[in-house]
């Protein structure tokens, strides 16, 4: 299947600036949704849901297109298009692991359940701050990841 | 050319039936390393996934992941504002378009036109060099201005609301305050709100001193925890509970340098063979083949796998 030079000349320039229309309107998209151009403050579920849906479609016509797969006999095509369907497997199974993972991480405190542990913490050394003593050493705080994961459970 | 017509003749002469399989016969009308480097693509892009989808565990894992928005919102000759994402948006742009320009070669490969091939070649190649050129300027700003590591991780967002303590306060939001290079960057005395981005600043100085020895020189600037009526939370003894900016997670430096580095090495290494490949046409030994530059079109495919992969560094990195 091979297409005329001077219709794949213009064809080839066409994706081109439709991949570039995409991409701007993504970043347009991201920014308006975190409330940088119009002060809107759009939910995440949705932004996400965009931007993987046009990156998605970014990728069909890159691979279609440019990588000229759209041409190839249907048999080499999906020999390489259809394994990657087990992403779709690793993609949820491991975000799903990732969020179990942060359940059992100890000592982590989501940012909705954070003030009702704060209230109900046991003293700890924090006091009024007066004193160049009071410069704290890393202990209260430490970054989150250094503590191990909880086992067991 | 003349050789494809050819191969295309027999795959159309036994499209249905075993024989297309028996052999003799090309069945997926395409040339031996063509088909490998695709399944050598095939067999990156798992390996691409695979990272990209261990930060996305990690990310759901953690309590707190930096603002993309907020980490890469600087741009080479622009100072101190803030231009979120245009800097990378106009990278994407470069390898976009030395995706076109790769076409282009290859298209002019099938028309058997070498100095077509060299020309639009040459310009992939520049793209390819730009391209790298920009990701040395922001890993320099991350690694040499920000302080970010794949060991430490200064960006991270507040997980309560807070107000920072005055600098009479505090001699850590001191010290920082007269780190901040205007009015905007002094904290002492502001309020935040949940999941408001930071970056916590570095200072040598600081580094040197025995409280400052603790955090490596990261001036963790204190706050007061305030609850969602933006009153102060009391700790258990009935003072105001102060808290130190944690260190952002670890895990987030450490798969932004591995994960765009990684990528970056197969634009060098795509950027190394293209010019190889340049080579080879300007002596002219693939044009003496006459099969229409294949190798052009192979090394086509890796560059625009390459470009391929950014979509989705872009996506997961910045975007989200």
């Amino acid at each position: 299947m091979h297409v005329d030079y001077s219709v794949s000349k213009k064809r080839a320039f066409s994706y081109i600036i439709l991949l570039g229309a995409v991409t701007i309107f993504e970043v347009f998209f991201a920014l308006f949704g975190k409330g940088y151009i119009g002060g809107v403050h759009l939910p995440t579920f949705i932004i996400v849901l965009v931007m993987i849906g046009l990156s998605a479609f970014k990728a069909y016509c890159i691979v279609k297109e440019y990588m000229h797969m759209g041409y190839e006999v249907r048999s080499f095509a999906m020999s390489v298009v259809l394994p990657t369907l087990l992403l779709v497997w690793a993609i949820i199974a491991f975000l799903w692991e990732g969020g179990t993972w942060g359940h059992r991480r100890e000592g982590t405190v989501r940012p909705a359940e954070r003030a009702a542990v704060q209230v109900a913490a046991p003293v700890q050394e924090t006091t009024a701050p007066v004193a160049n003593d009071t410069l704290k050493s890393d202990q209260p705080d430490a970054p989150k990841e250094d503590k191990p994961a909880k086992g067991g459970h | 050319m003349a050789v494809e017509t050819k191969v295309e003749a027999q795959h159309h002469g036994h499209s249905s039936g075993k024989d297309l399989w028996s052999g003799g016969h090309s069945p997926f009308n395409a040339p031996y390393g063509k088909l490998m480097m695709w399944y050598f693509l095939l067999s990156d892009a798992f390996t691409f996934a695979g990272f990209l989808i261990a930060y996305g565990a990690l990310r759901f894992s953690m309590p707190a992941w930096p603002l993309p928005d907020f980490v890469f919102r600087t741009a080479p000759f622009m100072g101190h504002a803030v231009l979120p994402l245009v800097f990378v948006t106009f990278m994407t742009f470069v390898l976009l378009f030395s995706s076109y320009t790769m076409v282009r070669a290859v298209q002019e490969g099938h028309q058997e036109n070498k100095s077509g091939v060299v020309k639009w070649m040459f310009l992939t190649i520049l793209g390819g060099a730009a391209f790298l050129g920009c990701q040395a300027w922001e890993w320099t700003n991350l690694i040499s201005t920000e302080n970010m590591s794949i060991f430490s991780n200064p960006f991270s967002r507040h997980t309560t609301a807070g107000q920072y303590l005055t600098a009479e306060e505090s001699e850590v939001n001191k010290i920082a305050d007269g780190l901040a290079h205007d009015d905007a960057h002094r904290v002492s005395g502001k309020a935040f709100k949940i999941e408001d981005p930071y970056l916590i600043p570095w200072d040598e100085a600081y580094a040197a001193t025995e409280a400052g020895a603790l955090t490596k020189g990261y001036l963790r600037r204190e706050f007061y925890v305030l609850d969602e009526n933006g009153a102060r939370v009391k700790d258990a003894g009935g003072k105001d509970l102060v808290e130190a900016e944690p260190m952002g997670p670890r895990s987030f430096g450490t798969l932004f340098f591995f994960i765009t580095g990684f990528h970056g090495f197969h634009v060098l290494s795509g950027v190394a063979f293209l010019l190889i490949v340049l080579m080879n046409v300007t002596s002219g030994i693939y044009g003496a083949r006459k099969n229409g530059y294949e190798t052009v079109e192979k090394i086509g495919l890796y560059w625009h796998f390459v470009d391929l992969v950014w979509v989705f560094v872009f996506l997961v990195f910045y975007l989200i």
